[in-house]
């Protein structure tokens, strides 16, 4: 192909947001036909670093080579036009739009003003057959799964005629089995000579894929390694600082049936069912885990137990009380506590302080109350002490939360859901978002807690963290579940596919991605 | 007592029907463009009043409606800069910024009016143009092609407005920028330059139609002319789902309530004036609650676009 780039260089990168340095003279460099990978935790500036090469934020200080000629961009359209695309971990399309149209939008039609589908649909079929991205160019883009949908975000880089790929968490919201599918479509683009940037935080995957590594850790470039054996330790190291420790897994011995949900059927927003008859219970001092990709009905689950979705049918048993008819108030008096998924929406007002935070729902408690006016110095004490308790870095009480990182926000709510010693704990993606450091912390506070004898509804969509914690997994698929594994009855291939809604002995359908276009 | 639904009355209804909706297709069109590029203008009926004045005021100076057209579109994109400057640039709320525009166009209008004209006088607007053998078709060669220019210039503008909108690359861009601003900027669309175009096509529309109300419906000016038509141009393209057929059947259905509650009074049925005059808006409230358009609701409709805020 001509007009290929053989070499990106960017050298002594600076950039700053207001009171963050989010990039401090990174070097960074990319040569035709391997895929270099971006290592480092949230917040890393990994992402930041990729955005200035894709030209959607300036850079401070430094500057881009692309085969020894410095570049500036100035916008997106600079770097497509020098060959550069991206795959942004937040999908970049219009649900409203057919594939054809998405791929066709910000492209010149061969027919000037007029849009030219036909055209742009025969390059959908080509790149399709040559990649093997199956993709069906007259669908609508919101009805496709993820999976379908970062396809299509490639077939679009390729159709602009990206040489050079970014890739921001491509793997964040597949299953394994798509994650392999994905990885055979990027061996073939490097293989005809294209450059792909790996964004990622994923050890495993990025050994597996990769050529060479480049860790960031807190603006800063930590090193760069060649893949081929490399330490996972030395990588973990340049990552977070420090070594992880390993997790203490006591003996399973379930107590007493906390948490017991009984043919549970609920509607999603769209007011289609999204919760189609489950079945579930949660010991005392065991971990549940809930598997399944994104949109299977596991928010609804959750907002069904916590009260603010309404049941259409079913019982929750709290306790062994009926509370499918009770308000969160009334669940949260009777034992229970929720780590709710999105936690700078449903559990943090972001502009509140780090104590106002905290008493949330607490401000009733009599114990912090003098009559009918709040007992700020009690409130401050209570707070102070679990700030200290859950290692939670903030500069005050005072200081608003928003300010703080994505890890200490989930370790302050994590802080004040156990300081009401429930004995229920709903937690659904406590680490989505969360730096290695905290993860490894709630992780082990979690595993305390079952070992003090809560029940824990654990939904996670990172199978490794489900392997790390739960007694059993349970996965769901389109609002039911598939089945109940204990973990080591099981393996991840096995999940992975119940994930994706084949049974076993079924035949392989939406795992494999045959090169097509039917017609 | 005239029989109501006589011949002559139908035509009568109809004729007026297709008069009155020319403001309305205007209005409406152009708005529809506006807030698939995710900007809603609410402005329109400030746009309409003040073009209109100024296209009647050149109507009466010089008896140009041509030169009165010209004025009026020019004062239409005069506010649409103001508007896309504000709500786009600035990235003020879009809501309180289009008020804004409405409260200065009723009070501009009005001041203009009382300086430079003072009382109500009446102009001659544009002329109505025969279609050669269509116009002869009984029935409907009275209704429909013995307008004028503007009449079927606002029904040329709906196919327009619908090729525009699905069959070139402006108009993808314009939905996509409407739909999801971050996705067009990321393929290197402009997106504050779309939105300025979109904003700006609109208030010309909306210029355009205040000019089709002062220099060829009503032909005269008054305060508060519109009487805010320019709203439910509004709400005109929420009930045409976006769509510029959905805005024809929406300006047809509501012009054809205004013209039958004159009718009513023009025959002299016995209704409270003040009744049939609240006809429209009654309408327009119930046909709003009725039709249910949200799912084809541009998703970024009044957000302001932020680069790298996702």
């Amino acid at each position: 192909m001509a007009g290929m780039i053989q070499r990106i260089e960017m050298k002594g990168i600076v950039k700053r947001f207001p009171g963050v340095l989010a990039c401090d003279r990174v070097d960074f460099d990319l040569c035709a036909g391997e895929v270099h990978a971006l290592l480092g935790e949230n917040g890393a500036g990994k992402s930041t670093l990729m955005k200035m090469l894709y030209g959607m934020y300036p850079i401070d200080e430094g500057a881009i080579f692309i085969d020894g000629v410095e570049r500036r961009f100035r916008s997106p359209a600079d770097a497509l036009d020098a060959g550069i695309g991206m795959i942004h971990q937040h999908f970049m399309l219009v649900p409203t739009m057919t594939v054809a149209q998405n791929v066709a939008l910000g492209q010149k039609s061969s027919k000037g003003f007029v849009l030219d589908l036909d055209r742009v649909t025969e390059r959908i079929c080509q790149l399709s057959a040559d990649y093997g991205l199956k993709v069906n160019p007259h669908d609508l883009v919101g009805h496709l799964s993820v999976g379908e949908q970062q396809r299509v975000e490639i077939i679009k880089a390729l159709s602009h005629g990206a040489s050079v790929i970014i890739l921001d968490e491509p793997t964040a919201v597949l299953t394994p089995q798509e994650v392999d599918d994905l990885f055979v479509v990027l061996r073939k683009m490097v293989h005809e000579g294209h450059g792909l940037v790996f964004i990622s935080h994923k050890l495993h995957e990025v050994t597996a894929l990769c050529d060479r590594i480049t860790v960031l850790r807190d603006g800063r470039r930590m090193g760069t390694r060649p893949a081929a054996g490399v330490q996972r330790n030395e990588l973990i190291k340049m990552m977070v600082g420090r070594e992880l420790k390993a997790l203490e897994h006591r003996g399973y011995t379930p107590g007493i049936e906390r948490l017991s949900i009984r043919d549970l059927r609920a509607s999603g927003d769209r007011g289609v069912e999204t919760i189609a008859g489950i079945n579930l219970a949660v010991q005392a001092g065991e971990i549940l885990g809930i598997a399944g990709v994104s949109g299977n009905g596991q928010l609804e689950l959750a907002e069904c137990l916590i009260g603010v979705r309404k049941a259409d049918s079913g019982n929750i048993l709290l306790n062994g009380a009926d509370v499918a008819g009770m308000s969160l108030n009334e669940r949260i008096s009777r034992g229970m506590a929720i780590i709710p998924e999105e936690r700078m929406r449903d559990g943090a007002v972001n502009d509140f302080s780090v104590l106002e935070n905290v008493f949330l729902h607490d401000h009733k408690d009599k114990a912090f109350r003098q009559g009918i006016f709040l007992d700020f110095k009690k409130m401050a004490v209570h707070a102070g002490k679990l700030v200290h308790d859950f290692a939670v870095k903030t500069p005050s009480l005072e200081t608003p939360i928003k300010n703080l990182s994505g890890g200490n926000i989930q370790k302050l709510i994590m802080a004040r859901e156990l300081s009401r010693k429930p004995t229920v704990l709903i937690a659904a993606q406590p680490t989505r978002g969360v730096d290695i450091g905290a993860s490894e912390y709630i992780h082990q506070r979690l595993l305390v807690q079952r070992d003090a004898g809560m029940a824990i509804l654990l939904i996670s969509e990172d199978l490794d963290e489900l392997y790390e914690l739960s007694d059993r997994i349970a996965v769901m698929y389109e609002g039911q579940i598939m089945g109940i594994f204990a973990r080591q009855d099981t393996d991840i291939q096995t999940l992975g596919l119940l994930m994706a809604g084949i049974k076993p002995g079924d035949s392989p359908k939406a795992g494999s991605l045959i090169a097509a276009c039917e017609d | 007592m005239t029989n109501i639904f006589s011949f002559e009355v139908l035509s009568g209804v109809l004729r007026t029907m297709i008069a009155l909706s020319t403001p309305f297709l205007f209005a409406a069109l152009g708005e529809t463009f506006s807030q698939l590029s995710g900007v809603v203008n609410l402005g329109v009926d400030g746009i309409m009043l003040l073009a209109g004045f100024f296209a009647f005021y050149a109507v009466l100076l010089t008896g140009n409606v041509w030169l009165g057209l010209l004025l009026a579109m020019f004062i239409g994109l005069l506010m649409g800069l103001i508007m896309s400057l504000v709500s786009v640039t600035l990235k003020a709320q879009q809501g309180i910024s289009g008020i804004g525009l409405q409260i200065f166009g009723l009070g501009m209008s009005s001041l203009l009016f009382k300086v430079l004209v003072g009382t109500v006088k009446t102009v001659s607007g544009f002329a109505p143009i025969k279609i050669p053998l269509l116009g002869d078709i009984p029935f409907f060669g009275p209704i429909l092609f013995r307008n004028n220019f503007l009449v079927y210039a606002a029904f040329l503008l709906v196919p327009v407005s619908w090729w525009i909108l699905e069959k070139t690359t402006l108009g993808l861009k314009i939905k996509a920028v409407g739909q999801n601003p971050a996705a067009a900027d990321s393929v290197g669309i402009n997106v504050n330059r779309i939105r300025y175009f979109s904003v700006c096509l609109g208030a010309i529309l909306a210029g355009v139609a205040g000019a089709a109300l002062s220099i060829s419906v009503a032909n005269l000016f008054q305060d508060n002319l519109t009487a805010g038509q320019g709203f439910i141009a509004v709400a005109l393209v929420y009930f045409g789902g976006w769509s510029p057929i959905g805005v024809l059947g929406g300006a047809l259905l509501f012009s054809f309530a205004t013209s039958a509650q004159l009718w009513l009074q023009v025959l002299g049925i016995q209704v409270p004036a003040s009744l049939a005059v609240m006809l429209p808006y009654i309408l327009t409230i119930i046909v709003l609650t009725i039709s249910v358009n949200r799912g084809k609701q541009p998703a970024a409709l009044n957000k302001q676009f932020f680069r790298g805020e996702n």
